[in-house]
């Protein structure tokens, strides 16, 4: 399994045509205490840029886009009731969707691990 | 417009700028100034503030001195609160008036006349000085609330901008414990609103028991050089640790206190803002105070929207801007609004169609295209906690 990243602070994990997506802890840091996360629902098509979740914190919402276009398949359920796990845990238990991949070419341009800490490191 | 008209404001720091920082705190613009937003995080330094207490920095706030023997008389043109009557050491809350029942600012006023001790050599006895009010308002506004005040107060009346003092406001159940610790015998007697002069050392304060949190608490004036040992000392204390603006937000919002340029602002009187309280029954009767035929006619026929609290279902916060339906109507709008960290849940204040502003009336708000059951609630959310004596 290899993990991505795109400049918007989203973590992909890929698994043969099926993509788990969350925010970062670098995100989750920035925003703060979240207090809420509207996910979209399954069966949803989304598309890469186009907004796909919202994230609540105390102080502001902020859009959050779908890293790469397909439909989503399922959602993490735990978010709606313990909406912190997106602060405690941003990258393993807080994640948010899961994904088809329609177009495995729009995985051109994400980051890895190593790319993705320098490119937080120059912010 | 072309991008060389363009003003660029220069965001300026503040005496503590420096503290801050070592702090950890995350700072960001506001009101023109670097401000700290949060060191830890807002809902750990929310709850720290409602159970122990807090330090906040509000050195960007405008603090002014109107001194001068028609002090009282020349504000009281321009404010709706008696002020002639507010006993030297007390403080009021009122607001600066437009002429057209708009609300310029909101503002705490405090009788800061000097009491003169007797001097035998000069064979005085001791007597009040040179009636003096200490105003305290936003600082957003503060120019432009100087430049209404210079324009429309006589020429005998002096008004000062402290602009060499921070302010800093010590809020929680155990600001008095932690203060007394630090200064003892300064507070002993002090209620709500009440405001002393007190030299600790060579730093002379002015400490008033007020606050925009809506618990116990004091704000404390202090000339800018010393204002970083004073919030170290108090920092030093086991129940106080600095807190953002971000928690000063929604404590205040729970508190249901407004907040100007949102809640309240040029376009909201203070019958329709439920500010009435601001102004004293005598003085809205008789008038004699800039914007009084306005608001008297809104007294008269009623305001068309009021403020109130709503109380929102689910977890999704509504902001400001979402619009609050009764059907398909539209009857008004979220002013402030977000997640309670003490309630664990949305609340919001709105201007609601007067019909409609009862309490406990099923209303929804519209967020993101989805419609949120929400009910008109009474304000304050989260009940204050002020000391007013034992």
């Amino acid at each position: 399994m290899a993990r991505y990243f795109t400049d918007e602070h989203e973590w992909i994990d890929l698994e043969g045509d099926t993509a788990t997506v969350g925010i970062t802890d670098f995100a989750q840091g920035q925003l703060g205490d979240i207090v809420f996360v509207e996910l979209p629902e399954v069966g949803t098509m989304v598309e890469k840029g186009k907004d796909a979740a919202v994230v609540e914190s105390v102080k502001a919402a902020s859009d959050v886009y779908a890293p790469l276009s397909g439909e989503v398949v399922e959602v993490n359920d735990g978010l709606e009731d313990d909406p912190a796990l997106v602060n405690s845990s941003p990258e393993e238990d807080g994640w948010f969707f899961k994904m088809t991949v329609s177009d495995k070419s729009e995985m051109d341009g994400l980051m890895d691990d190593k790319a993705y800490k320098s490119f937080c490191d120059g912010l | 417009m072309s991008e060389e008209n363009e003003t660029i404001e220069e965001v300026q720091t503040l005496p503590l700028d420096s503290w801050h920082r070592g702090k950890g705190a995350r700072m960001v613009p506001f009101a023109g100034y670097e401000m700290p937003i949060q060191y830890e995080g807002i809902v750990a330094e929310h709850n720290w503030t409602r159970e122990q207490a807090g330090l906040f920095d509000v050195s960007h706030m405008g603090q002014l001195m109107v001194t001068g023997e028609k002090a009282a008389e020349e504000l009281e043109k321009l404010l709706p609160g008696a002020i002639a009557s507010l006993k030297p050491g007390r403080t009021r809350y009122s607001l600066l008036m437009a002429e057209d029942g708009g609300i310029l600012d909101d503002l705490m006023v405090t009788n800061a006349t000097p009491w003169i001790e007797a001097d035998e050599e000069a064979g005085t006895e001791g007597h009040w000085g040179e009636p003096a009010y200490y105003l305290v308002v936003n600082g957003a506004m503060k120019w432009d609330d100087i430049g209404h005040l210079r324009e429309h107060l006589d020429d005998d009346v002096t008004l000062t901008h402290m602009d060499e003092h921070a302010l800093l406001a010590l809020q929680g159940p155990n600001a008095a414990t932690a203060l007394n610790r630090v200064m003892r015998n300064v507070i002993d007697d002090m209620v709500f609103m009440d405001s002393v002069v007190h030299d600790f050392g060579e730093w002379p304060l002015r400490i008033t028991r007020s606050g925009y949190t809506g618990e116990d608490g004091f704000e404390i004036s202090v000339p800018a050089q010393f204002a970083e040992s004073l919030a170290d000392r108090l920092c030093a204390e086991i129940e106080v640790r600095p807190i953002g603006l971000g928690a000063r937000d929604s404590l205040r919002l729970e508190a249901g206190l407004p907040l100007y340029g949102h809640d309240i602002t040029e376009e909201t009187d203070p019958v329709s803002a439920d500010l009435l309280f601001a102004l004293t029954k005598k003085r809205r009767e008789e008038g004699g105070w800039m914007g009084h035929e306005a608001v008297a006619k809104v007294l008269a026929d009623g305001p068309k929207q009021k403020r109130v609290g709503l109380d929102i279902e689910g977890r999704m916060p509504a902001r400001e801007g979402a619009l609050v339906y009764s059907g398909d109507k539209q009857v008004g709008r979220v002013t402030s609004g977000g997640f309670s960290p003490t309630l664990e849940r949305p609340i919001a204040m709105a201007y609601i169609d007067t019909d409609l502003s009862e309490e406990g009336t099923d209303l929804e708000v519209e967020v993101r295209k989805k419609r949120l059951p929400a009910k008109v609630a009474p304000m304050p959310f989260v009940p204050n906690r002020y000391y007013r004596g034992k």
